[in-house]
């Protein structure tokens, strides 16, 4: 009985310091993505051409999702604020749910899994096939050719991914909301203006959608380059980036969400 | 340190988490050679190219490239030295998401600031020279192996080194482009006046085109000399390897407990 209550204990350490020293690994790493950067901003294109791959290409779920959230809260939000006689609200309801939560968090949500994903398999295949190694071999540094631009990428479509999220969102409640129902259309807009303060709402909310695009792209690019270079290693570094950025994410939210929208 | 050999590896040791993969390793590449490194897979070989180009630490000895000590060099003075360095990874490691052309400028657009025209000359040279001028615009998912091998090794030329790297240059490859890649390396050598490493299991086809030969064996130098003396050596597992035998110094199987024990055992517990 010792010798198995050892074993369990020895085998709970030997995750949980496997767990620190790997934690510890992507910290340097994100060091070094942040000393080389500079290529990805002086040959800005190499930027530019992952904002394409992981923002433009991104588009067209983050915009289907969120007309579909609006719409969502359009009806949900007629439903609750009809009990108390308050239907006009529903603009800011709309506006303040989507700039505030729904807009960072679900579009980070579904950035991870549409375009942290593709990062991660697209490095780990790069490194599976020996592309980085010839890479550092021809003096070229794989961390600022490869990693930076796709990080930075990432950290650039991020904040406007989630824009645009909230404003199809917006657009959403209003197609419901004013068009389907019925709600007045002036007051929906002219409340929405009223009440979404521009430093405390938009702002906080670009702030959190920024947070999470560092997250994001982070957990993408480390997982991919420490991925086993084999077709098993690649998939399960994936899969690990889906899962860790969006519990990160989540997490992250809880705590930024404290510091920005309490005792007010 | 001689004129005459671009690469000096003395007393080469490298451990892999406590496990020694070379031990007393010496090898002297002269310049315009093309030498050999040959063995079964797992020996040492490629740890030996990795060693070469900085990509690994010796545990103990040195490697050295042009006179400097390739391991006490800083990030830069790595850098500057891979500069004049090139290599061919086994399967060509070609950029996937690069035309064959920019696979082919990519080190002159990183390292020189040549304007396009003239890259674009310098691409098609490298590329007639590897006979694959007219395949500039596809992409690597579009070749054939050995296609990919031809522009990996355009590639790996790009920028005229002073020594080329070759891991396995002949694996999976066809007979006709076995024969092609063989060519090439030994006409690309002479014509840049290059020293040549080929790491390689294939001994007809390297045995054609190499100066020397070094055998290593569980990361010992087992034997070197010229392809000739190679052919007519005594060497048990030199001549086992040239030949091709399926048993001999290196073992057939496995190793294990003795058979009968197991059988017994097995025997012993079923009755």
């Amino acid at each position: 009985m010792d010798n198995g209550l050892t074993r369990v204990l020895r085998q709970l350490g030997a995750q949980f310091s496997s767990r620190i020293w790997r934690l510890g690994y992507a910290s340097r790493f994100f060091l070094a993505i942040m000393l080389h950067s500079g290529t990805s901003l002086r040959r800005i294109h190499l930027t530019i051409r992952e904002v394409y791959f992981t923002g433009v290409l991104s588009l067209i779920i983050i915009l289907v999702s969120g007309l579909f959230v609006g719409m969502v809260l359009g009806l949900q939000g007629y439903d609750t604020l009809a009990r108390y006689g308050s239907t006009e609200a529903l603009g800011v309801l709309v506006a303040l749910s989507l700039v505030r939560e729904l807009g960072p968090v679900v579009s980070a949500l579904l950035f991870a899994s549409r375009a942290g994903s593709a990062i991660t398999a697209e490095i780990g295949m790069m490194k599976a096939t020996e592309q980085l190694s010839a890479m550092e071999m021809m003096a070229v540094d794989p961390i600022a050719r490869v990693v930076a631009p796709r990080f930075w990428g990432g950290v650039i479509s991020m904040p406007l991914l989630a824009a645009l999220f909230s404003a199809m969102g917006v657009f959403g409640g209003y197609l419901v909301g004013v068009q389907l129902i019925g709600v007045d259309e002036g007051s929906f807009w002219s409340q929405m203006q009223a009440s979404v303060d521009f430093r405390e709402d938009v702002l906080n909310g670009v702030i959190k959608s920024f947070v999470f695009g560092i997250i994001v792209s982070w957990v993408a690019v480390f997982e991919g380059y420490d991925a086993e270079p084999t077709a098993e290693g690649v998939s399960g570094a994936t899969t690990r980036t889906v899962v860790t950025s969006s519990l990160a994410i989540l997490a992250a939210d809880f705590i930024l969400t404290a510091f920005m929208f309490t005792g007010t | 340190m001689s004129q005459e050999s671009l690469v000096e590896i003395r007393d080469l040791n490298f451990t892999y988490d406590s496990r020694p993969v070379l031990t007393g390793i010496n090898m002297t590449i002269p310049r315009g050679k093309v030498v050999a490194v040959m063995g079964i897979s797992g020996c040492g070989k490629t740890t030996t190219l990795r060693l070469i180009g900085g990509q690994l630490k010796p545990t103990s000895g040195e490697v050295r490239v042009g006179g400097q000590v390739v391991h006490e060099l800083d990030a830069d003075g790595l850098y500057d030295l891979r500069r004049r360095m090139g290599m061919l990874f086994q399967f060509g490691a070609l950029f996937t998401d690069m035309s064959v052309f920019d696979n082919i400028a990519f080190q002159m657009r990183e390292h020189t600031d040549l304007p396009e025209t003239m890259i674009r000359d310098l691409v098609l040279m490298k590329l007639h020279a590897v006979g694959l001028r007219g395949a500039h615009d596809l992409m690597p998912t579009e070749l054939s192996g050995g296609m990919a091998r031809r522009v990996a090794l355009a590639r790996a030329i790009a920028l005229d080194p002073m020594l080329i790297m070759y891991d396995e240059p002949f694996a999976g490859l066809d007979p006709i482009s076995l024969s092609i890649v063989g060519e090439l390396i030994r006409k690309l050598t002479d014509a840049l006046g290059a020293s040549s490493i080929v790491v390689t299991h294939d001994v007809q086809e390297s045995l054609k085109i190499v100066d020397y030969v070094y055998f290593v064996s569980e990361g010992k130098i087992v034997a070197e000399g010229t392809a000739e003396e190679m052919k007519h050596s005594t060497v048990p597992y030199v001549h086992q390897f040239i030949w091709g035998e399926a048993d001999g110094p290196v073992a057939f199987q496995y190793p294990a407990r003795p058979y009968g024990e197991e059988l017994m055992e097995r025997a012993a517990r079923r009755g």
